[in-house]
């Protein structure tokens, strides 16, 4: 007979082994799914992983697809940790990108440091305003966060193509007559392009550094700052912060506009380190910030953890891009993403509860009803 | 007369709307059970993608393959339900990450797009589809015609549905049970009613009527497979449940309301109305949230019917 009891503390192996035994899980799962649609599971992971990690330049574009990742990663983990659910990583991210390309056009005759300061601070900006909107809401009116975070990601996308495609915006490229017939965004400056970093072995985005500052700054937060024990408070028991007088509202607000700023700054990243220009369609087509949720909750919300599990799920999305094709369907990288999250949760339950498994003693009176 | 931008406006709104009633119909029997399941979209797509793949595959009369095909697509969505269903009730997984991590799996760049592609479903006719039916002889009466006597099947399945639905939780024994396990498990258990097959079952009904709505995108709205083709219906379906205060009655006036948004734009756009497209194609989501907005303040408080049980899991050993 099984039994399951909760537990009073939780080893700390346990807090590692339980996600590595998640993925590999997964990926056993998800090659059932793999045999059924007529495929080779062994011989698509060994592709992917190759693609992912392996071949010369693979993991110099995983860390591509990685920075925006492990950004909205850290968005959704911030949030989540005090269980504010701001499943708007992906508008933010897109609010991020137009206001870091604003940023870039507006600022394209000054010094390299001032564009790209004023892009960072420009995708940080509008991340954050985005994801206040639904933080006031959710603070004042007690407005289901959930729903509005994600609405906004639809208008966001909505935008976007506004922009670009039925506007004389400020973004759209209006220079030629071809640039008016097939409408695209302005093409930043040179001096616009973040620097990157040649480690040998990978080269290293900007944006990627900027992620791991972040990173840090946010375990920090946490350690050692008044708002850091109080978003802790929040999320651990609602009731004890309201009688330890926390101010929810304010903290709800400020985690709202903090978490909105990291989505944003991967918007940003996604404009310097690589677009250099406002692109809806390759914006919306990664769905970067739901991702994000999967890097959070694999990293158990822990900023710390964040940038290694964006490294394996960016390199995962990066192999899907790299191969899809005909004989590599779209919608497998979901479908991987969406199996390790399901063990990664299913793991969970190993964390906090303990399982023994007991010869079956005489029924107590309890479980007479059954 | 029936021409008259009112009628049509009426007429498309149950046309856009009916998906919205099947899936948040199914997320209120979910919910009531006390499971929060946030994978409809996914659940959406996957009755979509497998409903269009039947109708391909399968031969026979029109009504029967899109019967047939209804029903595929409700199980698919139903089987993927079962997935958060055993982490939710089974495992006692966090409810809100379960159900994200359901879309993320079935949804537009997951299984549901996988299905869509390996099957090679793109860019191509439906063979079958539902069409506007002429009930009782009455499609040109005026005014009523149109909007009454002229829709197709699976609209008067769903207002059947709401009529089952209502005198099921409030005129039946399972029904009671069913509220008792959303707003307090442990009476519920106490009473003798096992409250995870509760839950169990009514999360899998969630799931196959969530597959029904996202068929009726794939065999009647546009009848042929595009990823991503519900583009957030799921999402306003669960909003739509807060809409409605958990009552299904009122999920009817909610999704006709969502569906006038949704149809807004193409009626505008016939009839020579110019504003930027994505101006109407925001309207359903802007709505969305200005409707939650003024449903969560103060005086509809009172009024908000949330299962008090709702997106907890029930340990009996820590009751």
């Amino acid at each position: 007979m099984i039994r399951i009891q909760r537990r009073q503390a939780t080893p700390r192996w346990l807090l590692f082994a339980v996600p590595v035994l998640s993925l590999v899980a997964a990926f056993i799962a998800a090659a059932a799914i793999l045999l059924i649609a007529g495929k080779d599971p062994l011989a698509t992971y060994q592709r992917i992983f190759d693609r992912a990690f392996f071949a010369p330049g693979a993991l110099t574009s995983t860390l591509v697809t990685a920075t925006p990742l492990l950004l909205t990663g850290l968005a959704a983990a911030a949030a989540f940790r005090m269980r504010l659910w701001n499943i708007g990583g992906e508008g933010q991210l897109y609010l991020g990108a137009i206001g870091a390309s604003g940023g870039g056009i507006a600022l394209q005759h000054q010094s390299a440091p001032i564009l790209i300061g004023g892009m960072v601070v420009g995708g940080l900006v509008a991340g954050a305003a985005w994801a206040v909107i639904p933080g006031l809401l959710r603070a004042y009116l007690n407005t289901n966060e959930i729903i509005t975070t994600l609405m906004l990601n639809y208008v966001a996308g909505l935008l976007l193509l506004y922009l670009i495609f039925d506007s004389q915006s400020y973004w759209r490229d209006l220079s030629t007559f071809t640039a008016r017939q097939f409408p695209q965004g302005k093409v930043l400056a040179d001096a616009a392009s973040w620097p990157s970093f040649d480690l040998q072995f990978a080269i290293v985005p900007f944006g990627f550094v900027l992620g791991i500052l972040a990173a840090i700054a946010l375990w920090l937060v946490y350690r050692s700052t008044v708002f850091g024990f109080q978003v802790r408070v929040l999320g651990d028991s609602r009731a004890a912060a309201r009688y330890a007088g926390i101010k929810s509202r304010r903290v709800i607000v400020a985690m709202m506009a903090l978490s909105g700023a990291l989505a944003g700054l991967g918007g940003a990243s996604e404009v310097g380190d690589f677009r250099h220009v406002l692109d809806p369609r390759g914006l919306q087509q990664a769905g970067l910030g739901y991702a994000g949720i999967v890097v959070a909750a694999l990293a158990r919300y822990n900023p710390l953890a964040v940038p290694v599990v964006a490294i394996l799920i960016g390199g995962l999305a990066n192999a899907g891009y790299s191969l899809q094709g005909p004989d590599f369907p779209a919608g497998l990288v979901g479908v991987l993403q969406g199996t390790i999250l399901f063990f990664a949760l299913g793991g969970e339950l190993l964390v906090r509860y303990r399982i023994t498994f007991a010869s079956r003693k005489p029924a107590p009176a309890a479980a007479a009803g059954t | 007369m029936n021409d008259s931008i009112v009628v049509v406006l009426a007429a498309s709104a149950i046309f856009y709307g009916t998906p919205l009633v099947f899936a948040s119909v199914g997320e209120l029997l979910a919910e009531r059970s006390g499971v929060l399941n946030l994978g409809v979209e996914g659940m959406m797509l996957i009755g979509a993608v497998t409903a269009f793949w039947s109708v391909q595959h399968l031969s026979g009369p029109d009504w029967v393959v899109l019967l047939l095909a209804t029903l595929i697509g409700g199980l698919a969505a139903l089987s993927v339900s079962l997935i958060h269903a055993v982490l939710v009730v089974g495992l006692r997984a966090n409810q809100i990450v379960s159900g994200l991590a359901l879309t993320i799996f079935a949804g537009a760049t997951g299984l549901s797009s996988y299905v869509g592609n390996v099957a090679r479903l793109g860019g191509q006719p439906a063979k079958h589809e539902f069409i506007g039916l002429n009930v009782f002889g009455l499609q040109d009466l005026p005014v009523a015609g149109p909007i009454l006597f002229h829709q197709n099947a699976l609209v008067y399945a769903s207002w059947a549905l709401v009529i089952v639905v209502l005198a099921y939780l409030y005129r039946t024994r399972t029904g009671l049970h069913l509220r008792a396990v959303g707003e307090s498990p442990e009476t519920a258990d106490v009473m003798g009613v096992n409250v995870a097959r509760y839950r169990y079952a009514h999360t899998l009904a969630g799931g196959l009527l969530a597959g029904v709505g996202g068929a009726y995108f794939s065999l009647a709205i546009t009848p042929n497979w595009i990823d991503g083709m519900t583009s957030g219906a799921g999402w306003i379906a669960i909003a739509l449940v807060i809409f409605a205060f958990w009552r299904p009655e009122l999920t009817l006036v909610g999704a006709y309301l969502f569906g006038l948004f949704s149809s807004l734009g193409f009626v505008l756009q016939a009839r020579q109305v110019h504003l930027p497209p994505e101006v109407f194609a925001s309207l359903p989501y802007v709505m969305t949230v200005v409707v939650l907005v003024v449903v969560s303040t103060g005086w509809a408080k009172q009024r908000l019917g949330a299962p008090a049980a709702l997106g907890t899991p029930y340990v009996r050993e820590e009751r």
